[in-house]
């Protein structure tokens, strides 16, 4: 019986050669047809005589030892520091919309510290008629709280494939996003309790953690949807997500997300600072650069089948994929299997929300010929996810941020899928 | 009192919250004292508003870089290892591989004073007094060719110091010159004649597998 995991997705290359080798390849059509009665039928589990856990076993509950390969994951030669660094969300094996707080994806730039509650603050100062600083539990207490689905993507997410086909998963192509159910306040609450001066045009998020992150977020942004949240899918925030608070700016790129907020500074113009000019700008082949690119257009990635998620088996199949805007609402998206001649209009199944990933389906039937899998999204303002090619002709090869081309999977005849790029 | 009564006051209520008059506070929080908003309120703008008092010359920041700085920037700030390079990389915007420094893509000198006062040295930050910010910051902009060795850094004239890309950047004009991904209908049918395979990421083979995270890029 076996009582091992299954493999890491990363040594699929390696679990697929076992497989082949142990004659149990790629089966066509449907279930295949016993001889011998299966043992785990006809023989009685450990699990069905004796005892499972008690009730006090997990207080606080972990995914099945079974799941264990479903994990965060980071790539070491990308940074300098572990703690100025990222790591992946493992989106090649979750489903549905919703990212599970422990596989959110990091990304800090000065370690993700531990913050008591009760020592923590947020001032708000600059051009309001009122500086003032609150406590946990005075913001636990404002009016008007509310709870809010949004993506969190990094603005480098799929950066390392500006140039090319380069890293085998999507959880390392698509990883730095994750989607949660935010709990806080409306960032206009605390604006007004604090009172706006006429000249206020923008804020300053700034974290408490030592990289002491600032951004400039344009007021009408600030007034229009951000929160000032303390809980993510109905806990406190984890750690490493910003524990005990971060703002929370929809649709907008994920470095404005302050984590550990504890101040917002009003004033009449943008600060200019270290996150908005030697990062976050957008360099172009001309050699200059944009700056202030808020905005994550629309994207989409098939997740299975992908790199760490092969095909198994011929016959009936399920593409699964998330597509998202930071422009609104995803109204479409459409499948290849023929690296982009033909499409086919997928499903859109589960909530389909602002600014939220988005779950697509396509049930298709696979002959155990070559595909070249892409996905392409629409959102509510008419906005086309564009090739990568596309994207290229605009902006060039070095501008690191905002990758939101079209993703291509190679499935090969033996079911491996590989990360390429297609003419 | 009536269902209707009740509705019809209920309506009212309802309308008294939508209304604009100015928001009602909550009452919540209390004023921040002045000691506690100059202890965190530490920006500074490209105008020079909130610089503090004090000046460092280059040749007292040369010092400081040495004993704070040059282990992972280089003793020159051309980064050590895979620690970012402060200085060089002129002119290689363009390029193959552009190299992003303070001299060479950096847009303002105070966003150098800013950064390095709230999160420099990487480790230890909040550890340099005003002065040797003023100092540092000078001695990059130095090694960076903006400035002389004998220049002194300071409140009064910072804002004289300007970098040499400061005019390369613009704002986000993705909705104009990406106008045509806004195509209400994509193609469905018959796209292109072919689709081939131009690049492999299995070819560049980086991605980590289990007890190998990967090549180190130095």
């Amino acid at each position: 019986m076996p009582d091992n995991p299954p493999p890491p997705a990363s040594s699929r290359r390696r679990f697929l050669a076992a497989a082949a080798g142990a004659g149990t390849a790629l089966v066509a059509g449907g279930a295949r047809a016993r001889t011998t009665p299966d043992p785990h039928i006809t023989e009685i589990q450990d699990w069905n005589r004796y005892l499972g856990d008690g009730v006090a076993a997990h207080p606080y509950g972990k995914p099945s030892k079974f799941e264990r390969h479903v994990i965060r994951r980071d790539v070491e030669w990308l940074t300098a520091s572990r703690e100025s660094s990222v790591n992946f969300t493992p989106i090649h094996a979750l489903d549905g919309i919703i990212t599970p707080n422990g596989l959110c994806f990091e990304r800090h730039h000065g370690g993700a510290p531990e913050i008591d509650p009760s020592k923590h603050r947020l001032m708000i100062n600059g051009l309001v008629e009122k500086p003032l600083v609150f406590t946990m539990e005075d913001l636990k207490r404002f009016p008007g709280r509310m709870n809010r689905v949004y993506f969190l993507e990094c603005a480098a997410n799929g950066g390392m494939e500006w140039r090319g086909a380069q890293l085998n998963g999507c959880q390392f192509t698509h990883g730095m996003i994750h989607n949660v159910l935010y709990t806080g306040i409306p960032l206009k609450a605390l604006l007004d309790e604090a009172g706006l001066r006429t000249s206020a045009r923008w804020i300053m998020p700034e974290g408490a953690d030592s990289s002491a992150m600032t951004r400039s977020i344009p007021i009408e942004k600030a007034l229009k949807d951000c929160m000032v949240v303390w809980g993510m899918n109905g806990e406190a925030l984890r750690q490493e997500q910003g524990y005990p608070l971060r703002i929370v700016v929809p649709g907008w790129e994920g470095n404005m997300w302050v984590k550990w907020l504890r101040r917002i500074e009003v004033g009449d113009q943008p600060w200019h600072h270290r996150e908005e000019t030697s990062k976050y700008t957008d360099l172009l082949a001309d050699g200059r650069a944009r700056r202030f690119t808020f905005i994550m257009d629309a994207k989409s990635v098939v997740t299975s089948p992908s790199p760490q998620a092969p095909l198994v088996a011929r016959g009936p199949n399920v593409i699964s994929g998330l597509a998202w805007s930071g422009r609104g609402t995803i109204t479409r998206v459409d499948v290849s299997l023929d690296g982009g001649r033909n499409w086919t209009t997928a499903r859109l199944d589960g909530p389909v929300l602002p600014l939220s990933l988005t779950r697509f389906y396509l049930d298709f039937d696979w002959d155990g010929r070559e595909l070249l899998i892409q996905s392409r999204a629409m959102d509510e303002t008419g906005y086309v996810q564009p090739g990568k090619a596309e994207l290229r002709k605009v902006r060039g090869l070095n501008s690191i941020y905002h990758n939101n081309g079209i993703q291509t999977w190679l499935v090969r005849p033996d079911g491996e899928t590989e990360n390429v790029e297609v003419s | 009192m009536s269902r209707f009564r009740k509705a019809l006051l209920a309506a009212f209520a309802a309308a008294l919250v939508a209304s604009p008059a100015p928001a009602k506070k909550a009452g919540l929080g209390r004023p921040a004292l002045p000691e506690e908003i100059a202890a965190w309120d530490i920006d500074v703008r490209p105008d020079g508003a909130g610089l503090p008092p004090g000046r460092g010359s280059v040749k007292q920041g040369e010092a400081l870089y040495l004993a704070r700085c040059a282990s992972c920037h280089g003793e020159f700030g051309e980064g050590a290892g895979r620690w970012p390079a402060l200085a060089g990389g002129h002119g290689s915007l363009r390029g193959e591989a552009p190299e992003k420094t303070i001299g060479s893509f950096w847009p303002y000198p105070t966003t150098a004073f800013d950064y390095i006062r709230r999160a420099m040295p990487y480790g230890d930050a909040r550890s340099l007094s005003d002065d040797e910010v003023y100092a540092i910051t000078a001695f990059l902009l130095h090694q960076n060719d903006v400035v002389a060795a004998d220049f002194v850094l300071s409140k009064e004239n910072f804002t004289t110091v300007r970098l040499p890309n400061e005019a390369a950047f613009y704002g986000d004009d993705r909705e104009q010159a990406e106008r045509h991904f806004w195509t209400q209908e994509p193609c469905m049918k018959n796209c292109k004649p072919d689709a081939k395979i131009t690049g492999r990421a299995r070819v560049i083979d980086v991605t980590p597998e289990d007890g190998n995270k990967g090549l180190k890029v130095e």
